[in-house]
């Protein structure tokens, strides 16, 4: 469950980002956050992950007061999360394989785990075949299933996705889209922050709207409020 | 920490000081440099300190008392002298000792010579004290002590040798410092340098492993272990110079000059070299790890 109460976040510039957002989602949910440039969309994912501190409210994910948190805990709490990118964020010099599975050798995973859960995690995205090409020699779709392969490598409890079809052409993002929604109904709590309407209107579901930092719209089961 | 973060970490090490090869190269250079010029004057240091050790031992001082003095004077004043803190050890020379060495010395196989001194001991009055000090560093002091005492007709010492070994080796310490102290500023910029090169490089790298929940320590981990890697290398090259270097030295020295180990010996390498090699190796590898260390402190704000 991931609450956020009276959340508002002012830049040291003085450009308030978050206004008063309140925002509910449960365990298992899909959702999509949505909102033009300078909405508030990127602010608000970054107090998710604990880059950025609140000016104000509380923020709860699962079971973690993230106001409360040690900056000790702060990798724990993390390793709890899924992250997916936009620029897919992806190490070049390293194989399919190893990008997977990167993710568990920095929080120290035992090498046998790693070579028994990379294969699946890759079979689950598509990708078990491609296992030994670089990023380069990936289409943008491809690169992107890697980027979830990575996110999903430790069976995080919620996945964000920070405008993960921005970089893909409709087809594609239809399928990351897709693939997104695949990994929720295996239980996953997914968040997709979008500014592309098409996605939204194709897969449907709830879609929160941001706009000026203020939540405009809370729709569930289709549709979206426009901002202005 | 599990063997896997290790492994995990030594390999990105690698990966580092390979990827940034010339500046990894420049790093080791200057720490080799600052490692030799240190082993350079360890070793020089060393056997003067072993040849001052030597002179504390054999070299004394000799205090000859005024002709008056009879033996009891000279004894009274024998004690006060071994009262004192510097003395390590005193032996006393009566008038009648002193002839008979000399006689042994001067008169060997020609005995007869000495004979018409049977009764008349020509060095009455030569009795004294040969005294040896813990420190020679306080012959100075000791002899003005000596000289100052009523009765005491004369005093002997090396005081050029032992003042010549003394301000050499407090140049000689004073220089290496120097030396070393800026050598250590410069190896520690320029490994500061390879790891912030190193840091811009992987910082997407960092950035991800961030994200996705490394700890402090996994992310620096790598950095740590390149300065600590190109630290062994920049102390493990220049020790191995100055192996070779010194037994040649030592060799070549006795060799041309063969009258040189009756007048000085070398600390034999096997003594010199295990103490070398450890304090040379923790100032490589401190140089690799502290500036590694604080670099990435600084670059890498997780």
């Amino acid at each position: 469950m991931i609450e956020i109460l009276d959340v508002c976040k002012t830049y040291e510039t003085g450009n308030k980002a978050l206004r008063n957002i309140d925002i509910a989602i449960d365990d298992g949910e899909f959702v999509f956050i949505m909102g033009r440039s300078g909405s508030g969309k990127s602010t608000l994912l970054k107090l998710l992950i604990k880059e950025a501190e609140p000016t104000s409210g509380q923020i709860y994910v699962n079971d973690w007061d993230l106001q409360k948190m040690r900056r000790r805990s702060v990798p724990k709490y993390r390793r709890t999360l899924g992250m997916v990118f936009q620029d897919f964020r992806l190490l070049n010099d390293r194989n399919v394989f190893e990008n997977v599975a990167f993710a568990q050798r920095v929080v120290g995973a035992p090498s046998r785990a790693i070579r028994e859960s990379v294969p699946q995690t890759l079979k689950l995205v598509g990708l078990s075949a491609k296992y030994k090409y670089l990023p380069k020699q990936l289409s943008g779709g491809e690169q992107q299933r890697v980027a979830i392969a990575r996110a999903l490598i430790n069976r995080p409890e919620v996945l964000l996705a920070d405008e993960p079809t921005g970089n893909l052409d409709y087809e594609n993002a239809v399928e990351i889209i897709q693939l997104l929604n695949d990994i929720n109904r295996l239980g996953t709590t997914v968040v997709v922050v979008t500014h592309s309407q098409e996605i939204v209107e194709q897969m449907g579901g709830r879609v929160i709207t941001l706009d000026k930092g203020c939540v405009v719209g809370d729709e569930i089961k289709g549709g979206y409020l426009h901002g202005d | 920490m599990g063997i896997s973060v290790v492994w995990y970490s030594l390999k990105q090490g690698i990966r580092n000081i390979w990827k940034n090869v010339w500046f990894s190269l420049a790093s080791v250079a200057t720490i080799s440099a600052c490692v030799f010029l240190f082993c350079l004057f360890f070793s020089i240091i060393a056997n003067i300190h072993a040849v001052v050790k030597n002179m504390e031992s054999t070299v004394g001082i000799t205090v000859l008392f005024e002709e008056g003095l009879t033996e009891a004077d000279i004894l009274a004043l024998g004690a006060a002298i071994g009262g004192r803190n510097e003395v390590k050890e005193m032996v006393y020379v009566s008038a009648k000792e002193a002839w008979e060495t000399f006689r042994q010395d001067y008169f060997a196989g020609h005995e007869e010579l000495a004979e018409g001194f049977a009764e008349d001991n020509p060095l009455a009055g030569s009795a004294s004290y040969e005294i040896y000090l813990y420190h020679i560093d306080d012959q100075d002091v000791m002899v003005a002590y000596l000289e100052a005492l009523d009765g005491v007709r004369q005093v002997n010492y090396s005081h050029a040798v032992m003042a010549g070994f003394a301000g050499f080796n407090r140049v000689a310490s004073l220089l290496s410092l120097a030396v070393i102290g800026v050598l250590l500023a410069v190896a520690m910029f320029l490994i500061s340098n390879t790891i912030s090169v190193a840091a811009a490089f992987r910082k997407q790298e960092s950035q991800i492993m961030r994200l996705i929940g490394a700890t402090n320590f996994m992310i620096r981990a790598p950095f740590i272990v390149e300065g600590v890697l190109i630290g062994m290398v920049g102390a493990g090259i220049p020790l191995a110079g100055m192996y070779a270097l010194y037994t040649w030295v030592v060799e070549y020295l006795a060799s041309r000059f063969s009258l040189l180990p009756g007048i000085f010996s070398f600390m034999p390498i096997e003594e010199i070299y295990p103490v070398m090699v450890a304090v040379a190796v923790a100032l490589g590898v401190g140089i690799g790890f502290f500036g590694s260390f604080f670099t990435i402190r600084k670059y890498l704000k997780v």
